[in-house]
């Protein structure tokens, strides 16, 4: 019995460090498996602390998913001049339905789409839309454009961990996905009355 | 023979490249599954990867007759289905590409290097392909039969799983972010749900397969390569650890589900 107990907790240390010598493989591993191509660099293999916090089945803890999202919502670039619904959503449309860049077949960081379709579904004609995300048929429609919910979407497209830090949405205006003037035709998009996204 | 095998497969290749003109996104796969009913163009990749086995080539002018792809040497029924195994000539765990490369290094004088420093669908990886789709033949509609008694085997299991839901590249996707939820599209492609078993025994055990969008044989090495470039890293190596470990996770948790390989995709 006092065997049993005293081996218990060494069994329990030993699995510990093997977890962690594990997950130190594993970063090692997504370094050296890998090679740089073009755009693609190898410092794409490296974790920030959110993409870390968020790599296995269970997120984190209330407190560390708060304290995360708030570190997110600091790098948030709020709009020129307050701008947030001032594109032009024929623009906003190409961005969302485009899924390219980014890739190490793309020659160039710039001119990327949104891929929002990839996830979402948008415009109601649109059938061929993703299941990954939330349907945002109606958006400006549904939601209103109170000055509460168009400052909360112009967050969520700009780092979309802001608000949930495990999210698979990408974080468009963080990660140098989208432009500031790009994410302002798609909020068009989501906000025009005359966009198709809210047509009915 | 090789003559007829490329003239088969330019017919192949024309009858199914037809319909992509339509609509490539809302393809009817009904009609695609009629259509190759009379014979999945992979046959032809079969083929040309049965005469390789039997043909002398390489600097060293073998053949691969004595190739041990885990079940003794020159035993290729029901192989594939357990791979990837861990082999104790190499002391590694190898998936079946990366025990071919092996085979055509050690046997043929093939370099490995030239494989892995190439290019898909090209030259000697072209060939692996090749065999690859000789050997899956030999397992068609065998379950999935992975061993993973081996403490090597049991460590790439738990490496591919944590890399499975490992976040990284320009968009912070993980397989996980794409591959995780049942029932989940991408604009009108269903993704399987590689956590469950069954889930991974899809993605795994249809895999290689004929593309009828493009025309081309792909193989598993060449789907994750795709799913990676999509996940917007780093280009992964061919055969590289990351690769047999994901291969090692998703065969493993797809064990004793049938595999259909070679499949046909879009
Ligand atoms: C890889 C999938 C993915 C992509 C690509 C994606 N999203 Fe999302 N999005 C999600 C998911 C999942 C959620 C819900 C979970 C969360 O983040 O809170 C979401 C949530 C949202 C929300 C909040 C909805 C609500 O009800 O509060 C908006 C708005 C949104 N996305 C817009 C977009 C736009 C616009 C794009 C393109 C620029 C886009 N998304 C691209 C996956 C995606
Ligand atoms: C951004 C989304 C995305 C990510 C991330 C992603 N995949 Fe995929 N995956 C896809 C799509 C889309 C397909 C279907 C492709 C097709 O049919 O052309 C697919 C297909 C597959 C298949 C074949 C499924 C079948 O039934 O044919 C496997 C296996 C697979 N992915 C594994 C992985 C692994 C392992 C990873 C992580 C390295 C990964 N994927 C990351 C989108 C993704």
């Amino acid at each position: 019995m006092k065997k049993a107990l005293l081996l218990a907790p060494l069994a329990l240390f030993a699995s510990v460090a093997m977890a962690s010598d594990l997950d130190a493989k594993v970063a090692e591993m997504m370094k050296s498996s890998f090679k740089a191509n073009g755009i693609a660099s190898l410092d794409r293999q490296v974790q920030d602390e959110v993409q870390k916090a968020c790599s296995s089945p269970t997120q984190p803890d209330a407190a560390t998913m708060k304290r995360l999202e708030e570190a997110q919502l600091a790098t948030v670039k709020w709009p020129e001049a307050g701008n947030y619904t001032g594109g032009d959503w024929q623009e906003g449309a190409r961005i969302a339905i485009s899924g390219r860049g980014l890739t190490w077949t793309d020659k160039t960081p710039d001119n990327n789409g949104g891929g929002c379709y990839n996830c979402h579904a948008m415009d109601p004609k649109e059938v061929s839309a993703g299941t990954i995300g939330p349907s945002l048929e109606g958006y400006g429609r549904i939601r209103g454009n109170s000055e509460e919910i168009v400052k909360y979407t112009w967050g969520k497209l700009w780092n979309a961990k802001a608000y949930n830090a495990c999210s698979d949405m990408p974080r468009n205006g963080f990660g140098k996905i989208l432009t500031e003037t790009q994410i302002r035709h798609v909020m068009a998009y989501l906000f025009d009355p005359a966009s198709p996204v809210n047509k009915q | 023979m090789r003559q007829k095998i490329i003239a088969a497969a330019i017919a192949a290749a024309a009858v199914v490249a037809a319909p992509q003109a339509l609509a490539s996104e809302e393809l009817n796969f009904d009609a695609y599954r009629q259509m190759l009913a009379d014979g999945n163009p992979a046959e032809l990749f079969e083929m040309e990867g049965e005469e390789l086995w039997t043909t002398a080539r390489g600097p060293k002018n073998a053949t691969l007759e004595k190739c041990d792809l885990g079940l003794g040497a020159n035993v290729v029924v029901g192989a594939a289905a357990q791979m990837p195994r861990y082999f104790a000539d190499t002391d590694k765990v190898q998936d079946l590409e990366s025990r071919l490369m092996h085979c055509m290094d050690a046997l043929q004088g093939i370099p490995s290097a030239e494989i892995i420093n190439g290019s898909f669908l090209k030259g000697e990886r072209a060939k692996v392909a090749a065999l690859v789709a000789y050997v899956v033949g030999q397992s068609k509609g065998k379950p999935i039969q992975v061993d993973l008694a081996h403490p090597k085997m049991k460590e790439m299991y738990a490496m591919g799983e944590k890399t499975f839901y490992y976040r990284t590249g320009a968009m912070d996707f993980a397989c996980s972010s794409c591959h995780s939820q049942d029932g989940k599209r991408i604009r009108a492609t269903s993704l399987p749900n590689i956590t469950t078993s069954k889930g991974a025994a899809e993605g795994w055990g249809s895999w290689p397969a004929y593309r009828v969008s493009n025309s081309q044989f792909w193989t598993m090495q060449h789907r994750l390569w795709d799913c990676f470039r999509q996940q917007r890293t780093a280009e992964p190596v061919f055969g590289s650890d990351v690769t047999i470990a994901l291969s090692t996770f998703m065969a493993g948790k797809g064990n004793g589900h049938e595999a259909v390989w070679p499949g046909v995709k879009r």
